[in-house]
């Protein structure tokens, strides 16, 4: 074995340990408690409300296409920040690209906002 | 205090930027920038008619093609002209502009027959044919691709666009199904495909094919078990995007429940993308590796012939058939990569090339016939097709010949091209597979062509569709039947220009065999002019 594979060798047991760990304790925690389950302990807890209906529940279709858009423009961010940090290492090679995936992400917003995915119906 | 912030500061050093050819990348450009523009314009003017962008898709593919011509021109110009740029991320060579003019005479024909299914299916708007051209950008990313990153770029772009084209019939439910299975094992094989490129760039320091070629010619690994585990885990991923047996299992599906046009594109871009990627990593980059990686795909190549050719026989729809027969192509294509000379990869290029002809008419015959909704396939639907379109079981006749490897028809040189190259480079036990299965395969097409020419006449034959009509009334039943199939004026275009350039080039394959053989060399002696350059 190598030593670039070893070195994956302290991952494996570390890996190892946590589960152990967590075996351990929540196995001699369930070992050692007492267990009376009533219909009320087993209910699940919402915020001190009782749960209504099935766990499978519908939302409108909009709040996905809204999710959407957010992740779109949150990796647009992720994306800019590190170039901001490095903007005047980059000079104006740099601007230029920003600016040409900026203006591509830009054409993908007005798509959008032409197809009324703005809007809510 | 913020002066001395600022004194602390390094001083500014400009960051180097590679040098750009832009001519080389001027297919890409015309690609990309053309689905860009096409889709900003399809947002701001919506009264068009929808034939519109159907046009503009063929006009700017046919255009990338054209923009190839005088790189072409340059790089057969003299011996060692092929050559690089963005910093050796990007090849400039016969090969990446054969692939590309493949890949964008596949969108051109995939978008005539786009017009009429959109049409026929009520889903008209650009969208189809924006995301058809995004995926050929990315499909000449992987052709061009002399860099893993790119490559992966490149394969991503390529598969992204073309899940969303499999789910694109929004409301067929074979459709989404389709996209969804396609999306879920396609990001599963990138999955893999990335980490073999974290493999290697682990074993070799490199990205760069160049770079790790020269590597691997300079250095003696004393331990090259990451290497090997980087090759398998690249092949996983290669060989899924080719529909390689054994990960093929979502070829079926998928080309069953996308729209026709999809699929014709599917498996003539999608496969010749794949192949370049295949052949520019192992043939070209691990050369020196083959005795490692042949043996792989030598038994890829076996299980992909024997299960293509032999679950296609016991298909009854006739959809699901030409998808195991597209694997069984895929492990032909193997069997040229397998021999990894130039004899091999000659008949690659040229298997690829006339492959994408009659897999395109095929899928466009499949189109047509379809009918409202694209979901008579059966074989029984197929029944007298002769009576009802005699153009379109004429043209069905040529591609499913030529599938077959009939002499006078472009498969037989492709196939023969394979099979010559596996015998030369003394696989014989293969090109005896590749033979056997070519006989197996060839039962299948004949069953859709005897059912097209011969069995429409007796009403028994029709009546196996009883339940198809269930809800229609028996008279209603039957008219459909008889009745004379339309063909649109796109899709007739593309299968009659499938159909004829696979019987012309099939008696005088010259021209593209010398195309390829011209695309050839160059890829070998770029990277040994590359290797003079590197040491």
């Amino acid at each position: 074995m190598s030593d670039f594979l070893r070195s994956y060798l302290t991952v494996a047991i570390f890996g190892g340990v946590a589960v152990a760990l967590v075996g351990v304790l929540l196995g001699l925690g369930s070992f050692l408690r007492p267990s009376r389950p009533t219909a009320t302990k087993t209910m699940a807890y919402e915020s001190g409300v009782d749960p209504v209906g099935d766990m499978w529940s519908q939302s409108n279709i909009r709040y996905y296409v809204f999710a959407l858009m957010f992740v779109l423009f949150d990796v647009e961010a992720v994306f800019i920040f590190p170039w901001a940090m490095r903007l005047e290492t980059y000079g104006y090679f740099g601007l230029v690209e920003m600016a040409i995936f900026i203006f591509i992400l830009v054409l993908g917003l007005a798509y959008a906002w032409r197809k009324g995915m703005l809007k809510w119906v | 205090m913020l002066q001395t912030l600022l004194a602390q500061q390094a001083p500014i050093e400009a960051i180097d930027t590679p040098a750009i050819d832009w001519a080389i990348l001027a297919p890409l450009l015309v690609m990309a920038v053309g689905g860009i523009l096409m889709l900003t314009f399809a947002s701001v003017l919506k009264r068009l008619p929808s034939s519109v962008w159907s046009v503009a898709a063929v006009v700017i593919s046919l255009v990338t093609a054209i923009t190839v011509i005088p790189l072409w021109m340059r790089v057969t110009d003299t011996a060692n002209s092929a050559t690089s740029t963005l910093a050796g991320a990007v090849a400039f060579d016969g090969f990446s502009l054969f692939l590309t003019v493949v890949i964008a005479l596949s969108v051109a024909l995939s978008a005539m027959l786009a017009d009429g299914y959109l049409k026929r299916e009520g889903l008209e708007g650009p969208e189809l044919f924006v995301l058809l051209m995004m995926s050929a950008s990315g499909g000449i990313i992987m052709s061009f691709a002399n860099d893993l990153i790119v490559l992966f770029i490149g394969l991503e772009i390529l598969s992204i666009a073309v899940y969303v084209l499999a789910a694109m019939h929004t409301r067929k439910l074979q459709s989404q199904e389709a996209g969804i299975k396609y999306f879920v094992l396609g990001a599963f094989s990138s999955a893999f495909f990335l980490y073999g490129i974290a493999m290697i760039y682990g074993a070799t320091g490199s990205t760069n094919l160049i770079d790790i070629k020269n590597f691997l010619s300079a250095t003696v690994l004393a331990d090259d078990a990451l290497l090997l585990a980087g090759f398998a885990l690249m092949l996983v991923g290669l060989a899924f995007k080719v529909a390689a047996v054994p990960f093929h299992f979502w070829t079926p599906d998928v080309y069953q429940g996308a729209p026709s046009p999809v699929v014709a594109y599917m498996a003539s871009a999608v496969k010749a993308a794949g192949f370049a990627g295949i052949i520019r990593v192992f043939v070209l980059t691990f050369e020196q590796y083959r005795t490692d990686w042949q043996p792989v795909i030598y038994v890829l190549a076996i299980l992909t012939l024997l299960t293509g050719s032999f679950l296609a026989i016991v298909q009854t729809d006739v959809k699901r058939m030409l998808a195991y027969s597209s694997i069984s192509h895929a492990g032909f294509l193997l069997v040229g990569v397998q021999a990894a000379t130039d004899r091999g990869v000659n008949a690659v290029l040229f298997y690829l090339a006339v492959y994408s002809f009659m897999v395109i008419g095929s899928f466009g015959v499949l189109t047509v016939a379809g009918g409202v909704g694209d979901n008579a396939h059966t074989l029984d639907d197929y029944k007298g097709l002769s009576k009802r379109s005699p153009m379109l079981a004429f043209a069905m006749m040529i591609f499913l010949f030529s599938q077959a490897g009939v002499p006078l028809t472009t498969g037989f040189f492709a196939k023969f091209g394979v099979i010559s190259a596996a015998i030369d480079a003394r696989s014989f036990w293969l090109a005896v597979v590749a033979m056997i299965s070519a006989v197996i395969a060839a039962f299948l097409y004949l069953k859709v062509i005897v059912a097209m020419f011969f069995a429409g006449d007796d009403d028994h034959g029709h009546g196996a569709d009883a339940e198809d009509a269930a809800d229609a009334s028996e008279a209603d039943a039957d008219d459909a039947g008889h009745e004379p199939i339309d063909i649109p004026l796109g899709a007739g275009i593309a299968i009659g220009v499938c159909a004829l350039v696979t019987v012309v080039f099939g008696i005088w394959p010259g021209p593209i065999d010398d195309l390829a053989r011209e695309a050839l060399p160059r890829l070998v002696a770029e990277s040994s002019a590359f290797l003079e350059i590197g040491n």
